[in-house]
């Protein structure tokens, strides 16, 4: 058995299906994201974990013990919170030592693992502040080090870098890592920032309406997506709708708006399909054999540029690296490209009821 | 132009303020420094008698010092009956709740000297409390509820509740409500949950709200002039008796400028010390 695993978690609220059927096994030590759009299901998941919701049927085990009995107080998991939820009439130092309190340590070891904490956070400096006088960043080490101070079994985080601003939340990004590993802790951590979820975790798990969507590592995810859904959700993708009309152990033939394309073999039956393709993985050829289109739209991104081009399949998104060198301005002719493996066919989605 | 303009605008409450509230104020003042003769009536000329007699009188301490006893103990019980209350109501679903606020508020919307009087029907030695328990064979003579300190404390703190709810409901719902899971998380039971998380973060709560129950308790009038009666004294039926029995204006003025000093200094001093204290916590 895993260190975490989820069998058939299912959370129903009168006939809305919030979670359903939820299976998932965390390996010790790992870095997990539930990642999905709001209203997946993935807070209220990370709820029953921390047992702040009761499932409505399946259960939970963590190392082996099951948690369906026990409240969430005696889960002893580690939990930082979206708003980080400091408990502003403490100082810093207090807001870390409350959980080693409620464990009934004595004051010397409280003191030695509060002060070991702060500085795993790098907050050793600040420890008799009020969380008041601390910026955004600073506050989230603090919910980290006090959710990390009681040496919990499993750190679970919601959305723990959503309320600081981009260039904070990359930095942090590093840092969360850096902390996570140090302290050695299996980690759970629910979010709706793709990028952060790539950059975070060993594995993501992507949700929608309450069901696994994909689960894999971040380039698995990214790379090999399995639905249109996930393959839209993560990163930027052009997704077509098309038809599979032949597929031989060689490659698959799509048709799309009367446009044939090529990919590499998939095991999918012949009919109505969806093809995406990445907009990094789209080149602008130089030869008059490929696709034609026209520059719709120009953005300068600084290290890149984003091009949105029409063609004879749709408008197509296309990024470029930027390399010094302008690239095609709005109204020019452009002829597109690309290696027939970065092409995906998916399957056609089918809408679910949730209830 | 626009300091013109925003001055322009703000005339007719200046002018309201000015007339309904300094004025009267200053003639008050004014009133507390002259002199009374029995025969002579008032005459207008500028000393500190009034004072003197007050300050020289053990009689008007006593006085004084029911009044702020009635009100502190007023303002304590009603922390203790609010606080509760205040986080009960937090917790509900918005419709139980905005009922909720609506009964609390209910003494509010009844005037005061009937609700008042409702209350001297229950508390009366011929009252509904004291003919039920004799009716029960609980007491054999009634309790004596009617024109004491303590009939009028419960009064009081029946209408001055809302006051308490209203600002510690307030404190409440500026607080994080993940802080209580936070604490749960940690292993912290509901007690020491709400002792050692929401009790602290609302103590702010409680002191403005202290501030208002204090001050409308020490100086209000109709719920001690009717329970109380002429033998539980307060200091506003002291000023009334001044003005429409004795026709002592000048006195009257001056005990009722003691007691708007008093609760002053109370009010800025406890104020004072609740921003010392939690400047640093609460920016």
């Amino acid at each position: 058995m895993a260190f975490l695993e989820l069998q058939g978690l299912t959370k129903l609220y009168n006939h809305f299906v919030a979670v359903s059927n939820f299976d998932l096994k965390v390996d010790k030590g790992s870095f997990v994201s539930l990642l999905g759009p709001s209203g997946c299901g993935k807070t209220t998941t990370l709820q029953m974990i921390a047992g702040f919701t009761e499932p409505s049927s399946g259960s939970i085990f963590l190392n082996g013990k099951d948690l369906s009995n026990i409240p969430a107080r005696k889960r002893g998991l580690g939990i930082v919170f979206q708003s980080y939820a400091l408990f502003m009439h403490m100082t810093v130092a207090e807001n870390v030592a409350f959980g080693l309190e409620m464990r009934k340590i004595d004051r010397s070891e409280r003191d030695r693992r509060v002060a070991d904490t702060l500085e795993l956070v790098h907050l050793a400096h600040l420890a008799d502040r009020y969380p008041v006088a601390m910026s955004g960043g600073q506050r989230q080490r603090v919910a980290l080090a006090r959710a990390l101070v009681i040496e919990p079994e499993l750190l679970l985080l919601d959305e723990p870098l959503s309320n600081l601003d981009a260039k904070l939340r990359e930095e942090m990004q590093l840092e969360l890592r850096r902390i996570q590993q140090e302290a050695g802790v299996t980690t759970v951590m629910v979010t709706h920032d793709q990028s952060e979820a790539m950059a975070l975790s060993d594995s993501v798990v992507v949700m929608e309406n309450g069901k696994i969507r994909q689960e894999a590592t971040p380039f698995d995810v990214y790379e090999t997506p399995t639905s249109p859904f996930v393959s839209n959700f993560l990163g930027k993708s052009n997704n077509m709708r098309a038809e599979l009309i032949s597929q031989t152990p060689d490659g698959a033939i799509v048709e799309c708006n009367g446009i044939r394309l090529e990919s590499d073999p998939v095991s999918l039956p012949q009919g109505p399909v969806v093809v995406a393709i990445r907009p990094e993985r789209i080149e602008i050829a130089s030869s008059a054999t490929d696709i034609p289109g026209r520059v719709t739209e120009r953005v300068f991104l600084g290290s890149q540029w984003l091009l949105k081009v029409e063609t004879g399949l749709g408008e197509l998104l296309v990024t470029r690296r930027n390399t010094g060198h302008r690239e095609a301005a709005p109204g020019d002719q452009v002829f597109l490209n690309w290696d027939r493996r970065h092409l995906r066919i998916l399957p056609v989605e089918q809408k679910v009821s949730r209830t | 132009m626009t300091g013109q303009r925003s001055w322009s605008l703000s005339a007719p409450a200046l002018a309201l303020f000015g007339v309904l509230l300094v004025v009267p104020l200053i003639m008050t003042f004014v009133l507390s420094f002259n002199s009374f003769d029995f025969y002579e009536g008032i005459s207008n000329d500028i000393s500190l008698a009034n004072y003197k007699e007050v300050l020289g009188d053990s009689y008007f301490y006593e006085i004084f010092a029911r009044t702020f006893a009635i009100a502190l103990a007023t303002t304590v019980i009603c922390a203790i009956i609010g606080v509760p209350q205040a986080y009960f109501l937090n917790r509900m679903t918005p419709f139980w709740r905005s009922v909720m606020v609506l009964v609390t508020l209910g003494p509010l919307l009844i005037s005061v000297v009937v609700r008042t009087l409702g209350w001297a029907i229950l508390l009366g030695n011929k009252g509904v409390i004291n003919t039920a328990l004799t009716d029960f064979g609980l007491i054999e003579r009634p309790v004596k509820m009617m024109y004491t300190s303590g009939g009028i404390v419960l009064a009081l703190v029946h209408v001055m509740i809302p006051f308490m709810v209203l600002a510690v409901w307030a404190s409440l719902q500026r607080q994080d409500p993940a802080t209580e899971a936070a604490a749960e998380s940690l292993g912290a039971g509901p007690v020491v949950i709400f002792r050692r998380v929401v009790f602290p973060q609302v103590i702010p709560g409680i002191l403005s709200g202290s501030l208002i129950v204090f001050s409308l308790s020490a100086s209000a009038f109709a719920t001690p002039a009717i329970l109380g009666g002429r033998r539980i004294k307060v200091v506003s039926t002291t000023v009334y008796d001044e003005f429409m029995n004795t026709l002592n204006w000048p006195l009257g003025a001056a005990i009722a400028m003691l007691l708007l000093l008093a609760v002053l200094v109370i009010m800025v001093s406890w104020n004072r010390l609740v921003e010392r204290r939690y400047s640093e916590v609460f920016a």
